[in-house]
């Protein structure tokens, strides 16, 4: 019988658009992104061309600090495009898939010792979804974390199902938590599961904990801080459920696997529900009907990008979300701040929707309902922030810059996703979980 | 609804850059603002937003200010006809009230928000929201005869010197309203402690209508005046206004029956208010309940030591008594200048209804207490805070040293 802890702060936003538990295959990809930019910390250095064939698990790019961490095509194909930004910024790797399930063989994994194992991972593409804390980057292979976190379930609105996700995979599961028990030190393997749900209970090789309460209980920063938070110049790895079955996968076939099984919701969503598929894909390929003038999100509502139709699902999006736009303005007297609110959702009160059951759900759209202000409200960010840490003044400490303040006020245990319930309540809109980022990478330059 | 957003788009580009008025840009944008929540779509960070915003969080403080406004109105009038001995009903008791509130009101939105529109021109943001509950508070903290050039420069020099040179709203280091109330005590204070508490009280005297035994002051004004004497015949006299059946008996106290600044008589109508900005999770409940324990506590120890006939008044006739309730309320709860941390707010508040007690007690000069203490417990906030998260820190520190050993 595993502990369970109960977190108390936080809040489940119910939104209309549940995904049905049902899970289908997606049609096959024809076209796959691999974008740089959902790792943090990674500077891309192209192992390929524009024209280069390529198959499933060859790198596309590795990085330039951590060189031997490569990132693979998740498909066989030809390297379409090189699409770049500002600053010749790599911004995705586009690959065109052939169809054909070429893919380079790495051999399977038949034990080894721990440098060999990492070895193995970064070659082969599986080290590449690991991250890291403190910073929230991806992991520097060369480090020996004290211990490795893996959150079983996702507390955020209309997520994937543990269950659906897991379901005909806990082989690789175990397989891939047998091989995080040979990367860990000390600390070993944790792996948080939903108090109540037995999915992961048969899990051997790491310590499980099971969370009851509302999101975030379900972000791995929250489980470590509740289990034995980050200490300055400690190291803790995370990886997510997914990757790790992946990592699985990839020890058992030598083949490079980017499996995802994705939720589809939210209110503009045309039949939500489950699907697998592959990290990367286009969305357009990847069946998603959403309403037209809908926002569709790779990952959540509260910590994803806005990647419309034409987009590619993210590295370590679990979830395609549509929402309905708020471009419209509200009327003060209907709609606007004097409207009695009957639809609106809120954590303050203020609307009399708050004296609804919770299991209430709302179609929110992604007006802000509200214009940019300074702090004046007090309190807020607390009651959704389960950390022994005062987010308020951290934010204010990153805000000028104040290195030291940072450090002392808890910065490594934190990453921007545990911030977006603060940034969802904020009466001021203010764009805490940006600033986060920049405190973790203005961090990460001062210490090297 | 659709009518008056045309309205308002087709004259918006008279207003933007290059246009004829563009210097009253932040006119427009503000009154556009308050009638339409813009189209602002998230761009960054959380996709969807909590329905709350800043116009929204302040028009629920004005809300719980309402209570406070009907029966400070109302009991103007109620006073003053008391104070001629005549008989009077509701109508004609409101009515005295809102001549003298509605200029008030006036004079304080106008003179702020000018001022707010400004600086807001001058620095090219939109307007905050801050002020219009401070230029709510203002009018309900004045003494009812104040003339209303007093105001206005109170009104302007709390704007100015608590609020726009630190960088407007949610960055004041005092309590904008207090501010007000503070500048007019200490820069008028003939005037402020003169006859002003109920209407015309001056000039009933004058042409002798004053029913006997009125003169116009406060309850706390009365018993300010009991300090420094020994408990004889004088004080025993002041007292007995204050058992049950006088005039500041602990009925009309808490009910407001009695004279006093315009919206702060009534302890039940504060008291509304605070259920209403607790109910709504807009004040905190933190503050307004230590704050009350703290005047409690300092009533009972006065009590306890009993030297004068002021400290023989019973914790709850202080509470009821003065700005107590009202600056519990609806000063001290401001989250801009109150403290910050949970625990904070704690002891900030439980220092603040101490100190209300204990000044007015202590020091006859300043009879109202409760303003001095807050305003006191404002600078102390940060420093209530900065001790809260060291506490924070320190626990960091002692499991990191705990971790390493």
């Amino acid at each position: 019988m595993s502990k369970t802890l109960r977190i108390k702060k936080g809040v489940d936003i119910r939104l209309t658009g549940e995904p049905a538990l049902t899970c289908g295959n997606a049609p096959n990809p024809k076209v796959v992104a691999v974008q740089p930019t959902d790792f943090p910390g990674v500077t891309p250095k192209l192992a390929v061309k524009e024209g280069t064939q390529v198959q499933a698990g060859e790198a596309l790019f590795y990085d330039k600090t951590y060189t031997a961490v490569m990132f693979a095509s998740p498909v066989s194909g030809t390297v379409k495009e090189v699409v770049r930004g500002a600053k010749r910024r790599i911004l995705a790797v586009v690959v065109e898939a052939d169809g054909t399930d070429n893919a380079k063989d790495f051999g399977a994994w038949n034990g080894g010792d721990r440098d060999a194992l990492v070895a193995h991972m970064a070659a082969g593409g599986a080290f590449a979804t690991m991250r890291q804390r403190p910073f929230d980057v991806v992991a520097n292979p060369a480090d020996t974390p004290r211990a490795i976190y893996v959150s079983g379930f996702d507390s955020a609105p209309l997520a994937v199902d543990t269950g659906v996700a897991t379901e005909g995979r806990m082989d690789d599961l175990q397989r891939g938590i047998d091989a995080l028990g040979v990367l860990a030190g000390q600390g070993g393997v944790h792996v948080g599961t939903r108090a109540g749900d037995n999915t992961l209970a048969g899990l051997n090789g790491c310590t499980t904990t099971s969370f009851s309460g509302p999101h975030p209980a379900g972000n791995v920063g929250v489980q470590i801080h509740h289990t034995a938070p980050i200490n300055k110049g400690e190291v803790i790895w995370t990886m997510g459920l997914q990757d790790v079955i992946n990592l699985g996968a990839f020890l058992r076939t030598g083949r490079y696997t980017a499996d995802r099984v994705v939720a589809l919701g939210g209110s503009e969503m045309n039949d939500p529900r489950h699907i697998r598929t592959v990290a990367g894909i286009k969305l357009s390929d990847l069946g998603v009907q959403a309403n037209a003038g809908a926002r569709v999100i790779s990952g959540s509502v509260l910590t994803g990008t806005s990647a419309g139709a034409e987009g590619y699902l993210g590295a370590f999006a679990t979830q395609v979300v549509a929402l309905p736009e708020g471009h419209d303005p509200k009327f003060l007297l209907t709609e606007g701040w004097l409207s009695p609110g009957l639809n609106k959702f809120s954590m303050s009160r203020a609307y009399p929707t708050w004296l609804m059951p919770k299991s209430k759900q709302y179609t929110l759209d992604t007006n802000q309902n509200g214009e940019d202000r300074a702090f004046v409200v007090s309190g807020q960010y607390e009651a959704v922030f389960p950390f022994d840490i005062f987010p308020v003044h951290l934010i204010k400490s990153i805000m000028v810059n104040d290195i030291d303040a940072m450090e002392k006020l808890g910065i490594y245990e934190v990453a921007p996703e545990d911030f977006a319930l603060c940034e969802f309540v904020c009466t001021s809109k203010i764009p805490v979980q940006s600033i986060i980022r920049d405190g973790l990478d203005a961090l990460k330059v001062e210490l090297g | 609804m659709k009518a008056i957003h045309n309205l308002i788009q087709s004259i918006k580009p008279h207003f933007e850059e290059g246009g004829k008025l563009s210097r009253f840009w932040v006119v427009f944008d503000s009154l556009e603002t308050f009638a339409f929540t813009p189209g602002h779509v998230t761009h960054s960070g959380a996709h969807i937003r909590d329905g709350i915003d800043l116009k929204r969080t302040m028009f629920l403080v004005i809300v719980a200010m309402i209570p406070c406004l009907l029966f400070g109105m109302w009991n103007i009038g109620h006073q003053y006809h008391l104070s001629l001995g005549q008989t009077s009903d509701l109508l004609a008791n409101v009515l005295v009230g809102a001549w003298k509130v509605i200029p008030l009101i006036v004079v304080s939105y106008g003179v702020g928000l000018g001022i707010e529109f400004i600086f807001a021109g001058m620095r090219g943001h939109s307007i905050n929201e801050g002020y219009l509950v401070s230029g709510m508070l203002i009018p309900l903290i004045m003494p009812v005869d104040v003339p209303l050039w007093m105001v206005a420069l109170a009104v302007a020099f709390a704007v100015v010197v608590a609020k726009e040179v630190f960088g407007g709203t949610g960055m004041n280091i005092l309590n904008v309203a207090l501010t007000a109330r503070a500048f007019l005590f200490f820069a008028y204070p003939k005037q402020l402690s003169g006859e002003i508490w109920i209407h015309d009280v001056a000039a009933s005297k004058a042409g002798g209508m004053l029913v006997d035994g009125y003169t116009g002051a406060t309850a706390l004004g009365h018993l300010a005046g009991t300090v420094g004497t020994a408990a004889d015949q004088a004080s025993a006299a002041t007292m007995s206004l204050f058992a049950d059946g006088g005039m500041f008996s602990l009925s009309n106290c808490f009910l407001g029956l009695i004279p006093g600044s315009v919206g702060e008589t009534s302890a039940l109508a504060c008291l509304i208010g605070a259920a209403v900005l607790i109910w709504t999770g807009i004040g905190s409940w933190r503050v307004i309940a230590s704050f009350l324990a703290g005047g409690l506590v300092m009533g009972f120890l006065f009590n306890l030591i009993g030297a004068n006939a002021y400290m023989t008044i019973s914790p709850i006739h202080q509470v009821v008594m003065g700005g107590f309730m009202f600056g519990m309320v609806f000063m001290a709860t401001d989250p801009v200048s109150a403290a910050q941390t949970d625990t904070g707010k704690l002891w900030y508040g439980f220092f603040g209804g101490l100190f209300s007690i204990m000044i007015r007690v202590f020091n006859p000069a300043y009879p109202e207490g409760v303003m001095m203490a807050i305003l006191f417990m404002n600078v102390m906030a940060p420093l209530i805070d900065h001790y809260v998260i060291e506490a924070n820190i320190k626990r960091r520190e002692k499991r990191l040293a705990a971790a390493t050993a």
